[in-house]
């Protein structure tokens, strides 16, 4: 075992797969010198050499264009999109390629490449640098979509999203890069995708998040001090989600919140509402609550905190339902 | 059959005023001593900024700032041959050019402190907000040129941006279309050696940015970055050119960073002090002195009086700029359509912002 944070956990998840298999490379901007702009990847090109840990042009079309013909061919590539605001300007050759390879040559080509990028808000950064576009990305077919909450994970959701056969898009939660710390261990493992985790199991209420809001959420449920009991489900896969997890929980509780820090309409609490409604809706003894942020391009550092949602936020969903 | 040339190019590199401070005079551009005075006076004024912004940074009194020194003359050279009415697509590091183009120093302080109404244009110049994902702005500057040559309005458009940009297709759709269309606009492309940590040689196996302009039938130079006569003339002819219906330009301004990629950046990590060291040897504002000092444009008292009104303009700003109230919640949902949608309105509501 080892103490790691979610950023050495992901450097570990690399440099795991970058041993076990020699067809893994890590490719992208500033990755290979410099470690990476959070150095995600330090260490790695000089472990690894510049080879297998490369540095890109300034190209984000180009790194994932690159990276499915890479895949194509043979090799395992991991991306890093520096910042999620610029996965967008490889949009095209993921939604319109690396989504529709496996289906467009029935099979014959399949695009097993991982993007990782750090993403989410509350950290007094740039413009385009604290997006969360993580529905966007689910609700493209032929994409999976990860979002880790806390070093283990993200090391063996890392490490699964690599070894799985398609595509995947693995959101790093920025604000918790340090945050948390964590005994990991130092042998191989994975973390499945598609797999929810029960955090902290509850009988009055289920507790929806991913990624960094997870932190907020476990928070939240810390100062309301046993006032009722809560399930807390990181959703830590968002496509394709565990709706055997969520589903069960919330027919056990009948009551549920779901938080996230993109914005709300059409952000995917809208989706698991959906499902919820289909699949337990007899259960529910109030409506779905969902804490989220508004419909607005996220702000910069000044206006963040009224963006996005805090502890006092969910625990104002959570009595909205509680008190129904 | 033996193999025939089609076109023989050549790419050109522009220098008037070198290291030393000594002049060609036969390139030299029409300047008077005002003029000149006045961009040696904007240069010190912007370095003087851009020092006291890192430094506030450092202080926790700004947020994360994007350095620009070392490339001052590319930002106030080209910015001198344009009119307010002509339009700037500028880039995250060219805080000095928002300057020259009269956007309030207060304002660009709000900006890099993380108040996006620093943003916010004065009405009597053009001056877009500018680009943080990079390179996504050079071909807004090709629509604007175009729709200027559309309704026979006389304006230019200028984009800024750096090297690693230009691997972006972005650039390329920009100079396609900028030739097809011959629209009166200038890329401005401030070469300072490297994207964060990626030298110049690994962002394009070219050996220069100016011979790409080639590629698409438009003129393309390379100026010495760090020499703003060079930058001037080279902005001048361009922008003259381009008034004139004739046309893009490619301008490949060769300088360096002589600071961090941004106040979260170690450069030490990436280059050599050894090269560092060399390029301040070039710096552009030692230079003009020289030059100055030479033509008596310049002594110790003018010197001494420039860096004092220069400090005190941005203490002033400095001091406004701390007063100034958090903006409004409200901003974050007024400005995203005109007028607000029923779900903004009920988020709104649910955050208690009125
Ligand atoms: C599309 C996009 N990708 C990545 C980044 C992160 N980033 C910010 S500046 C930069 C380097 C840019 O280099 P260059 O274009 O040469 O301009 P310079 O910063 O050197 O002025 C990078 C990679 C970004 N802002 N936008």
């Amino acid at each position: 075992m080892v103490v790691a944070n979610i950023v050495q956990a992901v450097t570990m998840g690399l440099r795991q797969e970058l041993k076990r298999d020699k067809k893994v490379i890590v490719l992208g901007e500033d990755v290979g010198l410099n470690g990476g702009v959070f150095r995600a990847t330090d260490g790695l090109q000089k472990e690894f050499g510049p080879d297998r840990v490369i540095d890109t042009p300034l190209a984000e079309l180009g790194i994932v264009g690159a990276s499915i013909g890479l895949a194509v061919n043979g090799m395992k590539p991991v991306a890093e999109i520096q910042f999620s605001g610029f996965v967008y300007a490889g949009f095209d050759q993921l939604l319109s390629h690396a989504a529709r390879i496996r289906m467009r040559s029935r099979g014959r080509f399949t695009c097993p490449m991982v993007l990782r990028t750090p993403y989410g808000t509350g950290i007094r950064a740039l413009e385009l640098h604290c997006e969360s576009g993580e529905a966007l990305f689910s609700h493209i077919a032929g994409l999976k979509m990860v979002v880790p909450s806390n070093p283990y994970d993200a090391k063996g959701l890392l490490a699964a999203a690599i070894r799985d056969p398609d595509p995947v898009i693995f959101y790093e939660p920025m604000r918790i890069y340090r945050a948390i710390k964590q005994d990991i261990p130092e042998d191989e493992y994975i973390v499945p995708l598609g797999k929810a985790n029960v955090i902290h199991q509850g009988d009055d209420l289920t507790l929806i998040a991913w990624g960094a809001m997870v932190k907020t959420c476990q928070d939240a449920i810390q100062k309301l001090q046993g006032k009722y009991s809560v399930e807390i489900i990181d959703l830590r896969t968002i496509n394709p989600y565990d709706a055997e997890t969520v589903i069960s929980s919330v027919k056990k509780t009948g009551r549920c919140v779901i938080a996230h820090e993109a914005p709300r309409t059409a952000g995917f609490a809208a989706e698991l509402i959906a499902s919820i409604n289909e699949k337990a809706l007899l259960s529910l003894h109030a409506p779905v609550v969902r804490v989220t942020g508004p419909d607005v391009p996220i702000p910069l550092a000044k206006l963040e905190g009224h963006y996005l949602p805090d502890v006092n936020r969910i625990i104002k969903g959570i009595e909205k339902v509680m008190s129904f | 059959m033996p193999k025939k040339v089609l076109r023989d190019f050549k790419v050109e590199y522009l220098q008037i005023l070198d290291e030393n401070g000594n002049c060609d005079d036969a390139l030299m551009p029409k300047l008077s001593n005002e003029e000149i005075k006045k961009m040696y006076e904007m240069l010190v004024l912007v370095r003087v900024f851009d020092q006291k912004a890192f430094n506030m940074q450092r202080q926790g009194r700004l947020g994360t700032y994007i350095q620009f020194k070392g490339q001052e003359a590319c930002q106030i050279g080209s910015a001198a041959v344009l009119e307010d009415d002509d339009w700037i697509f500028p880039m995250y590091r060219n805080s000095g050019l928002l300057i020259a183009r009269k956007h309030p120093i207060v304002q660009v302080l709000q900006y890099w402190n993380g108040d996006e109404r620093g943003m916010r244009a004065p009405d009597n110049v053009n001056n877009f907000p500018i680009a943080i994902s990079v390179g996504t702005h050079v071909i807004h500057a090709v629509g604007a040129a175009w729709a200027a040559k559309l309704q026979g309005k006389k304006q230019v458009a200028v984009t800024y941006f750096g090297e690693g940009a230009t691997s972006k297709g972005d650039f390329h759709e920009a100079m396609n279309f900028a030739g097809v269309y011959s629209a009166p606009c200038v890329f401005f492309c401030e070469n300072n050696q490297f994207a964060i940590s990626v030298p110049r040689a690994k962002q394009t196996h070219a050996e220069t940015i100016a011979q790409k302009a080639i590629a698409y039938g438009i003129e393309g130079i390379q100026v010495d970055g760090m020499d703003i006569f060079a930058v001037y003339k080279a902005a001048k002819d361009a922008v003259e050119k381009a008034r004139a219906g004739k046309g893009p330009t490619l301008i490949e301004a060769y300088a360096y960073r002589l600071c961090d990629h941004s106040t979260s950046d170690d450069a030490s990590r990436y280059r050599s002090k050894e090269e560092f060291e060399a390029w301040v040897k070039k710096d552009s504002l030692e230079r003009l002195e020289k030059y100055m000092r030479k033509k008596n444009l310049l002594d110790d008292a003018y010197k001494q009086k420039v860096l004092e009104s220069s400090q005190q303009i941005i203490e002033k700003a400095v001091t406004e700029f701390e007063k100034i109230q958090p903006p409004d919640p409200k901003d974050m949902f007024k400005y995203v359509y005109a007028e607000m949608t029923p779900q903004q309105k009920e988020e709104m509501e649910e955050l208690g912002i009125k």
